[in-house]
């Protein structure tokens, strides 16, 4: 029996606040980050950005802003600040992963001030960016598994410590709204009107955003930490571009994590769910969750204050449901009204205090990509 | 102790040849990814129409799996699937910006789109061989076997996994290459961070 691995730090960029605090403080009031925004035709559209001047007023700090792209720039200031306020230190037991579907994309379009330089798409080139600011000892360890990467990045990042590779490993996930990603989820008219409504029978589709998240996992413990108790991802075998109808690849995720945790679903206390507000994701998910047993277990999605951040989202949701954990409250699923699923699910209506020890985090994804982790609070 | 793993069997396919466990089946003349692509289809007398919707690195990905589990007899369709390479998807995203460039030729296709993420390749082997198991797409500048070894091993020796599909399939531009084994608790090579180097670099 090895010994479980801690989440001991982490850190947030969102257009809801920089910081997981100041993020947490606003999903407490029901803010929402999701505004409208313009597109380069002119086409209105929802989202939760995050401000450039922003991120170049705080970057300028740190380096100069000239050099890096948005992506790097705010993966850098999330890495700097969760180092400035985590005991760690960087050696040869230090590793580095780097959760992105996307990456710096958008640097294959002529407009970014990027695009002659054409190493900087690869997404090896953007982590060498990481590294070599910070001087990690190893080449860094990039994860793009579709919109399930944040979550499979901790995953990843406990079985590489228990296989000795690691004794702490800082994972930083990041994804930006770009016109590729735009006109893409378009293509598959998947993008709501309207700031997207997960589970509800009004909505009408994804809201896509964009956040940085990053937490260090250790296998040391350390106060306000957080254990992972179980973690496993599976796949649907079905389609790739759309999820099983019988939410197959999910069940089997979820079941597989429980059995690493030796925990059952009745000690499950809440679910931070995957909830993109596409008919067939949230549909999927009331069927997975109803086979589970777990239709009575509190459950939200987070993509009403965030949209769905891709690549970062799995990892957002985790921290927000640590800090869930930590003040015991159970946030509000925003923009949930009449339940739009065909089998039962407990969707948290108004955010709530109440006594919080584990949580479950799922994400299913693009590819016919599930996973699931389970995470328990330091009593 | 953790039971020692072994490299059941690998190939390996890139400059027009295909090798499989150290012979070459198939020598083609130099030709372009696509007619490549389709002459080890034919060769390997594969019937799956779902393989001329796919892309470059989907079909290479496909291609290089089914040498490895096309004639093995699969008890436990516990085989985990751990691929990676240096240029994601990028053949695919160039082929997709291009369709987005300029509103008068405007035309983002969902086709396309969906294999603009590396991890689609595996969802494919996934459908194919009905694996409903773990799987993860990781991007490293070059084939990153201490990466691997570390991984993989976890995975077998925690039984999440009863065998592991691991490998390395890149297309970019000019490079077309695939080096996929089959990791397994039986076997003659020890699945060691030098052998693998050995048997990507042979």
């Amino acid at each position: 029996m090895q010994d479980n691995n801690y989440i001991i730090d982490h850190h947030i960029i969102s257009s809801l606040g920089f910081g997981s605090s100041e993020n947490f403080e606003q999903l407490v009031l029901e803010n929402s980050g999701i505004k409208e925004h313009q597109r380069k035709n002119g086409d209105k559209f929802y989202s939760s950005l995050i401000d450039l001047n922003k991120v170049d007023t705080h970057f300028s700090k740190i380096g100069n802003i000239e050099k890096f792209t948005k992506l790097e720039k705010m993966m850098l200031l999330s890495v700097y600040h969760i180092l400035k306020q985590s005991t760690i230190k960087i050696t040869e037991r230090t590793g580095l992963i780097i959760s992105t579907t996307k990456g710096n994309v958008n640097v294959l379009s002529s407009d970014s001030p990027f695009y002659a330089d054409k190493k900087r798409a690869y997404l090896h080139e953007l982590a060498k960016q990481i590294k070599d600011f910070f001087n990690f000892k190893d080449e860094a360890i990039v994860l793009s598994n579709a919109c399930v990467s944040g979550v499979l990045a901790v995953s990843v990042a406990d079985r590489l410590i228990k296989s000795k590779m690691y004794d702490e490993i800082v994972i930083v996930s990041g994804d930006l709204v770009s016109e590729f990603i735009l006109s893409g989820f378009e293509s598959f008219q998947a993008i709501s009107n309207k700031p997207c409504k997960p589970y509800s029978k009004n909505r009408t589709g994804i809201t896509i955003g964009e956040a940085i998240a990053t937490v260090i996992v250790s296998k040391k413990k350390t106060t306000n930490a957080t254990e992972i108790l179980g973690s496993a991802s599976c796949n649907d075998a079905n389609h790739i571009s759309g999820p099983s109808r019988t939410g197959e690849g999910l069940f089997l995720s979820v079941k597989a994590a429980l059995k690493e945790a030796t925990i059952s679903e009745t000690d499950i206390n809440f679910i931070s769910a995957h909830g993109t507000a596409t008919n067939f994701n949230d549909e999927m998910e009331s069927i997975a969750f109803n086979r589970l047993n777990m239709s009575n277990i509190p459950l939200h999605s987070l993509k009403g204050y965030y949209g769905h951040t891709l690549g970062a989202s799995g990892l957002l949701e985790v921290i927000i449901g640590i800090k869930s954990l930590n003040n015991n409250t159970l946030i509000a699923s925003k923009g949930f009204d009449e339940i739009g699923v065909s089998k039962p699910l407990n969707i948290i209506k108004k955010t709530t205090t109440k006594e919080l020890h584990v949580f479950l985090k799922t994400a299913s994804g693009f590819g016919g990509s599930n996973a699931a982790i389970i995470l328990k609070k330091i009593e | 102790m953790n039971k020692k793993l072994y490299i059941q069997s690998y190939c390996k396919i890139a400059n027009n040849e295909v090798v499989l466990n150290d012979v070459v089946v198939l020598k083609t003349e130099l030709s372009d990814d696509k007619s490549f692509f389709k002459s080890i289809y034919n060769f390997l007398n594969l019937k799956y129409p779902k393989f001329f919707k796919m892309d470059g690195l989907s079909k290479l990905t496909y291609l290089a799996s089914e040498l490895i589990l096309k004639d093995i007899e699969i008890k436990d369709r516990n085989i985990a699937i751990v691929f990676s390479n240096s240029a994601s998807s990028l053949e695919t995203d160039r082929k997709y910006q291009k369709s987005i460039n300029d509103s008068a030729s405007y035309f983002p296709s969902p086709s396309v789109f969906v294999y603009t993420l590396p991890n689609i390749g595996i969802g494919e082997v996934s459908i194919r061989h009905q694996l409903k198991s773990e799987n993860a797409f990781f991007v490293f500048e070059k084939f990153n076997a201490k990466f691997n070894y570390f991984y993989e091993s976890n995975l077998m020796h925690t039984k999440k996994a009863t065998n592991v599909l691991g490998g390395w399939t890149n297309l970019d531009g000019q490079v077309a290459e695939a080096f996929v084994y089959l990791l397994s608790e039986n076997g003659k090579l020890e699945f060691t961070i030098e052998n693998l180097n050995k048997l990507y670099k042979k």
